[in-house]
């Protein structure tokens, strides 16, 4: 029983490293700057790993060494200060060689530069909207409360600063490669997180309060966006599509995307043939 | 009342014994019973039965996510129904009210040398408010809309809008059943702290203890700290869901319509639900911690190894799980600043933590290890054990966990850690202790066939699920359906863990059976069977009777682990055996 024991720990360890370096399953390919996080997962996986082998290998070794036979008596040794110490301080030096980096990294994650260009991505069951700064370079206030069919994203109709941002609905945005961008997000409704699995990066949108994280696309390509965070029965089908592309295809698309006074404008124009006040103006009146 | 003793080598404080409650009817014996073993087996039953149903639960989900939208009876709806209840009731329902109302209650008073519990009627209300708790989550499934599908989680403002299921009902009833479970669980709890502070017999320093007391009377020190947070955490979403308060809940537009919700946090909750469900991961483990080294000791014949290590790092581990809340949420748009402190905090954790893993490893060294059941199942649990424990230093340092969580690697490492780790302790402490309970012995080929099946299976689900992670596949998808990055091998690997999982779950019929077969047919047990040196193996009466001790309390000369002592005739001595010369101690009384 001891040497099967022994010999299944044994090929439970081999196993499981053979399993890790043969497995076709792994990371997708990066197509952001974080090459970093991967870095630190890798520099994790090997200073557990070789903790994990070195354990398991001992123990085997116990258990057919230190085996019950007749006559075999355990030797006496409550305690051994020394030798507990060492382990101490050497798994202490190891959670350092783990945290060091660990904390650098996510320094830089963030840390924003100063030149990063903003969007905002807003969530709702079960869809994503983005909204990019127009001429003036920054994002309009918003809030729940201006939420209207003509205005989906509740941008302050009195804030100027907000007219000119560009409002994309329809859960694809464009961004072009090469650029840092600092992303501000935010939900309507429940908890959502915006996930890409190339970009590595992740953050909640939390109702109630605005998340930030930043990353500069750096593969030309079209990256698929899930949602991370349960958010009730259309969780999985709540996806959309980040296109990745050069400038100039970026200026293209962008040429192509409407501003939020455009949209009022033509939500105004449109409740007008219908004879209906917009709902932006009503919410403005409201005030 | 208190005296003083100086004339023995042990001084101690002695409280003379109250009468105990003697039963006089069957309803008072087996049923409303006071005596703190019968609380212990009904406790245990009851959470093994509502554990089988958490096992069904996790065939189901594993059934949807190997082969999606093959079984029609498997909703989306019913899906999220699923790994809710699977999650809750594993979490609290099972582990938590069987490792403190199960083992807890059966060990705590023979282990210390004491008669029973020191408040034996509260101890008994605990049980039935806890079967209350069970029952009213049990109803979720007889209610209009079924119970709640929020996650195990409860994430709030989800979690009571529409669009989730059972927002109807569902919630209500496992917001009120979590209520009544931690009022119970505090009745119970007091009871363990204060006869483990107060109860131990004459000799029985705190020092003394075994290694399984230490663990269960920590984490219900935890526990008694940790679930009021999650109490008014529940008591709050119950006033914003039945009386329209926005303690949770923002100003939200669902699906158009403005909600008359505004002002509240639903971060608030997450904070909240993780001052607790931080604590909880060690509420679970603490107590398979000091199981495990007992059985650890006692089947290798050896003491365990650097005893005041252990229990430091235990209460180290203890006051640390109080810190570390935050590395649930690194994600959930908390201020990153955060994540600095929560990181440093989390992986210190890991200190003391892999400081038990070597002790238990080297108490194995020189030892003369009989692999019995319950040492294979101790030694099962150390492989998963570390296996868990260190993908948790892969979500603990803030930016590794970025990419990683929230997908399967997440699902993967706590089922590893928190559930299959403390589940082979469980399996390993039953057949340990099974001789004592029932004074028969569980059957071993039986034993042994269950514990390869439960082992090897169980590694074989979790270990490769964690390369679901790797590739970024997120947990909580009833169906992934298309997704260009997921390559289509991974479906295979999906069938393979759920071919896996069904076969572990088949493999606890085994055990179960055991359990009824051997309770009639098993070999008769002697009073210690294990030769071990702990007081519950010197009762005068196997089973122990109402009291436990007959006339006279035992008395303590030594520490729980000596094992294999020079010069001893047998390789073991009984703590409440005198020596002539000064008894080992572990450190000065």
């Amino acid at each position: 029983m001891a040497i099967a024991l022994a010999i299944v720990l044994v090929l439970i360890v081999v196993g499981s490293v053979l399993f890790h370096l043969l497995s076709p399953w792994w990371f997708t390919p990066i197509a952001s700057n974080w090459g970093h996080i991967d870095g630190t997962v890798i520099l994790t996986f090997w200073i557990t790993g070789a903790g994990y082998v070195a354990i398991i290998l001992f123990m085997a070794y116990c258990i057919l060494r230190f085996r019950h036979r007749a006559g075999r008596r355990a030797q006496y040794q409550p305690e051994n200060n020394k030798l507990e110490w060492a382990l101490a301080i050497g798994t202490t030096v190891a959670v350092i060689a783990l945290l060091g980096p660990g904390l650098f990294v996510w320094y830089q994650f963030i840390t924003v530069p100063e030149d990063a260009a903003v969007m905002e991505v807003v969530g709702q069951q079960w869809q994503w909207s983005f909204r990019l700064p127009g001429k003036d370079g920054r994002l309009g206030l918003s809030d729940p409360r201006f939420i209207s069919s003509d205005n989906p994203l509740g941008l302050n109709p009195k804030d100027p600063g907000g007219q000119d941002d560009i409002v994309v609905e329809g859960n694809e945005l464009h961004l072009p490669a090469g650029k840092p961008v600092k992303v501000l997000l935010r939900s309507i409704d429940v908890v959502h997180d915006f996930y890409v699995p190339e970009f590595r990066a992740k953050m909640d949108l939390m109702p109630g309060l605005e998340s930030y994280f930043w990353f500069t696309p750096t593969k030309i390509g079209t990256f698929e966006i899930l949602c991370a965070a349960f958010c009730g029965v259309g969780h999985p089908q709540m996806r959309g599509t980040i296109v990745v592309e050069n400038e100039n295809d970026y200026q293209a698309w962008l040429a192509k995307q409407h501003t939020f006074a455009e949209l009022s404008a033509h939500a105004q124009k449109a409740n007008l043939r219908d004879g209906l006040p917009s709902s932006g103006a009503l919410a403005a009146a409201k005030e | 009342m208190v005296e003083i003793r100086v004339d023995g080598a042990i001084p101690a404080a002695e409280v003379p014994d109250v009468e105990l409650y003697h039963a006089k009817s069957w309803i008072t014996k087996y049923v409303f019973c006071q005596d703190a073993k019968v609380i212990a087996i009904q406790y245990s039953l009851t959470a093994m039965g509502i554990g089988l149903v958490a096992l069904v639960l996790s065939w189901l989900i594993r059934l949807q996510l190997a082969f999606p939208g093959t079984l029609s009876l498997i909703s989306p709806e019913a899906y999220y129904q699923f790994i809710t209840m699977h999650g809750m009731i594993m979490v609290i329902y099972l582990l938590t009210a069987l490792f403190l109302g199960g083992f807890g209650n059966y060990l705590i008073p023979l282990m210390v040398g004491a008669r029973d519990m020191v408040f034996p009627y509260v101890n008994m209300l605990s049980y039935w408010v806890y079967l209350l708790a069970v029952l009213i989550l049990v109803a979720s499934y007889f209610v209009p809309g079924g119970p709640t599908g929020a996650g195990w989680t409860l994430y709030p403002p989800q979690a009571i809008l529409a669009g989730t299921p059972g927002r109807d009902w569902g919630i209500i009833l496992m917001l009120s059943s979590l209520i009544l479970f931690i009022i119970g669980f505090t009745m119970g709890g007091l009871n363990y702290v204060v006869t483990v502070l107060q109860g131990r017999t004459r000799g029985m320093t705190m020092m003394r203890l075994p290694l399984t007391v230490w663990g269960i009377f920590s984490a219900t020190v935890l526990a008694l700290l940790a679930f009021p947070a999650l109490f008014v955490a529940c008591v709050m979403m119950l006033l914003d869901r039945l009386l329209g308060s926005s303690f949770f809940m923002p100003a939200i537009v669902q699906a158009g319509e403005h909600l008359s919700y505004e002002g509240g946090s639903p971060i608030l909750f997450q904070h909240l639900f993780w001052f607790f469900g931080h604590p909880e991961v060690y509420i679970v483990a603490l107590p398979a911690f000091g199981i495990v080294s007992d059985l650890i000791s006692t089947h290798a014949r050896k003491n365990i190894f650097g005893y005041r290590m252990m229990v430091w790092a235990i209460v180290a581990i203890a006051v640390l799980s109080f810190i570390v809340w935050g590395h649930h949420m690194y994600i959930s748009g908390m201020n990153p600043m955060f994540g600095f402190f929560f990181a440093t905090s989390t992986l210190i954790i890991a200190v003391p933590t892999a400081i038990k893993v070597y002790n238990w490893v080297l108490t194995l060294w020189r030892g003369n290890i009989h692999l019995t059941v319950p040492m294979l199942f101790a030694i099962g649990f150390i492989v998963t054990f570390v296996n868990g424990g260190i993908t948790g230093l892969f979500l603990g340092n803030v930016i590794v966990d970025v990419p990683l969580s929230a997908t399967m690697f997440v699902v993967a490492h706590f089922h590893m850690v928190m559930g299959i780790a403390p589940i082979l302790v469980v399996f390993g402490g039953i057949y340990h202790w099974y001789p004592k309970i029932t004074g028969r012995m569980l059957n071993d080929t039986l034993g042994r066939i269950h514990f390869w099946i439960t082992f090897l299976g169980a590694y074989a689900i979790y270990f490769p699920m964690h390369y679901l992670g790797f590739i970024g596949v997120p947990r909580r998808y009833y169906e992934l359906g298309e997704t260009a990055f997921v390559p289509p091998s991974a479906a295979a690997l999906n069938v393979f863990i759920t071919v896996a999982a069904l076969i572990v779950g088949a493999a606890q019929i085994i055990f179960f059976f055991n359990l009824v077969w051997s309770f009639y047919k098993g070999k008769l047990a002697g009073s210690n069977p294990w030769r071990a040196t702990t007081l519950e193996w010197q009762t005068p009466e196997t089973p122990p009777g109402h009291g436990n001790w007959g006339k006279e309390l035992p008395v303590v000369y030594r520490w729980a682990y000596d094992y294999s002592v020079p010069g001893a005739e047998q390789d073991f001595l009984p703590q409440n055996q005198p020596s002539k010369g000064p008894s080992r101690q572990a450190a000065p009384v």
